[in-house]
């Protein structure tokens, strides 16, 4: 009697998340791997086609399309392994030995950064980065040579843009990682006279290798998917040069109307973002 | 011997701090432009102090159209999608922290998968879907999708929250012939409000800030949010007032900062991320 009451409040309380993932979230998954193979088109269309894998023919023959992955790797390369790993592990390791006041001030000033909203930050990075803007300022009152940013070194922009919304999250998760690490075990290397950074070769990254890796994951996947910052400075130009694939696949989709192909690429989106959390499942895997 | 370490540590703080703030400065100058521009009707693009503090630009934002229905167009959809978000999750989590059962794994497995799954990859396929069941460009359309794409992260912060609730003070309530549900809104829910709490800010300041989604499932300049009217400064308008970009700016971000502030007070800066990602 028991069991079968535990069973039903079971399926009743599971429905309505269920329910809701299924309908919204594989859903369009799976309606995604259809049209990555149809001709689907935005407009004047009666049926769409199935044309196999001519969509994906037709990227890999594309230049838009190959200067599309190449800036998507130079973005993540930039901004999410170099940039917000680097810069928030270097800032949750300075924290540690900072006074407090400078910590508070440090952190606070981040975490805003990353709190504010997508389009607001693009905005700020935007006046930042213009030919007018205050990078430009500091670097006039420097006698350093200006350049207008946006136009010169476009993909750089917004990579920086990138570093400077999304590092509080990893100084965020390396904060506790390195939190966690014993005293002892520092203080012991400290006697033995092991300098700052062999301890933080030889010791403190060994410990916090497992947080290193599900951070990596999880930075490379947010910025695959960043498309309003990158779309309110630079709108993916000039020419293409910071067009990202997000940008690239809402162009195809919707402004030139080609619905299928675009999905195709979002397809190739979902493929390379699916193996990297296979990846995290496996670095998570003695959680669950 | 314990003299030249202490003056060691000294030298070593104070290079911390130093580095430290130099980072801050950087982080701290385009956030420095937007405050000081919303107070200034002169404002460019660099930062500048103003020649005195006005309100005018707060002054000139502050009407219906550019700045009042867009918030109140924000607070249903996000406030829609978390309300949804925050219920699915609570009834979801339990029986998965509750009982026992061979299902548990995998679908917490699934669910884990698709917290790290780009969204942005599928808004291409959710547009076209919408477009054919009718739910493009409608208010519930857009927070389905808001709520199903949250869930995931959503389910998994909320189990682990509710693991952390004794099962004891459960059965009790059980012996006395309470039902499942009952103890679950009685008993676990209240005494797990921090987490709750965290879940719901959680869930919208993310949606708060998301711009891709409406900008894609809504067409009606009259639904935008405030995440995507803002780009209306840049419009047809012709010349960009800056001051009133960056009031607007200061408006729509206010609320995603109190939200934030107030959770990660009571829970010691971790925020989500200390039951989320632990590595």
């Amino acid at each position: 009697m028991r069991n079968a009451a535990r069973s039903l409040t079971r399926a009743l309380t599971l429905t309505p998340a269920v329910v809701l993932l299924l309908l919204f979230l594989a859903g369009p998954i799976a309606y995604c791997a259809y049209i990555a193979f149809t001709d689907l088109q935005l407009t004047g269309q009666a049926q769409e086609s199935f044309v196999g894998f001519d969509n994906f023919r037709t990227a890999f023959d594309d230049e838009a399309f190959r200067n599309a992955v190449w800036l998507t790797l130079v973005f993540t390369v930039v901004s999410a392994l170099l940039g917000q790993n680097t810069l928030g592990l270097a800032l949750a390791a300075l924290m540690r030995r900072a006074s407090k006041p400078v910590r508070t001030l440090v952190g606070a000033v981040v975490i805003a950064a990353w709190v504010l909203p997508e389009v607001v930050a693009g905005f700020l990075l935007y006046a930042f980065f213009r030919r007018e803007g205050t990078l430009n300022a500091i670097l006039d009152w420097l006698h350093l040579p200006t350049q207008n940013w946006l136009f010169t070194l476009p993909i750089l922009a917004v990579s920086f843009a990138n570093v400077w919304r999304g590092t509080a999250f990893s100084m965020l998760v390396y904060s506790a990682a390195l939190g966690e690490i014993p005293k002892e075990i520092t203080e012991a290397a400290e006697v033995d006279g092991a300098g700052g950074w062999r301890r933080m070769w030889h010791i403190t990254l060994p410990m916090i290798r497992r947080s290193i890796g599900t951070n990596l994951m999880l930075i490379t996947l947010q910025t695959l998917s960043v498309f309003g910052l990158i779309w309110v400075m630079t709108r993916g130009g000039p020419g293409g040069r910071s067009q990202t694939l997000p940008l690239f696949m809402y162009e195809e989709a919707f402004q030139k109307s080609m619905i299928g192909y675009g999905t195709a690429v979002a397809l190739l989106l979902l493929v390379v973002g699916s193996l990297f959390s296979v990846v995290y499942l496996r670095l998570l895997r003695t959680e669950v | 011997m314990p003299r030249p370490l202490s003056s060691h540590r000294t030298t070593h703080r104070l290079a911390a701090d130093a580095g430290l703030l130099a980072v801050a400065a950087a982080f701290a100058l385009p956030l420095a432009w937007v405050i000081l521009s919303s107070l200034d009707t002169d404002a460019d693009l660099r930062v500048k102090v103003p020649d005195g503090v006005t309100l005018d630009n707060f002054d000139a934002v502050l009407t219906p159209e550019i700045t009042f229905t867009p918030l109140l167009n924000s607070l249903l959809l996000c406030g829609g999608g978390t309300a949804l978000t925050v219920v699915c999750a609570a009834l979801a989590a339990y029986p998965l922290s509750r009982f026992r059962s061979r299902l548990n794994r995998p679908f917490l497995l699934t669910i884990l998968f698709a917290t790290s799954l780009p969204i942005t990859a599928i808004m291409v396929p959710v547009y076209a879907l919408f477009v054919q069941v009718n739910l493009i460009d409608t208010l519930q359309g857009t927070i389905f999708f808001f709520a199903a794409s949250q869930l995931p992260f959503a389910i998994w912060l909320m189990k682990n929250f509710m693991d952390g609730v004794p099962k004891e003070l459960e059965e009790a309530a059980w012996t006395d012939g309470a039902s499942s549900l009952q103890s679950l809104v009685r008993i676990v829910l209240p005494l797990m409000g921090p987490g709750m709490a965290v879940v719901t800010v959680f869930s919208f300041v993310m949606m708060w800030g998301n711009f891709f989604v409406p900008f894609m499932l809504l067409l009606t300049p009259d639904q935008m949010p405030a995440a995507v009217s803002i780009n209306e400064f840049f419009g047809n308008r012709g010349t960009v007032v800056y001051g009133q970009l960056a009031a607007f700016s200061v408006i729509y971000s206010t609320p995603v900062i109190l939200l934030y502030v107030l959770v990660a007070r009571r829970l010691g800066g971790g925020f989500a991320l200390g039951g989320a990602v632990k590595g």
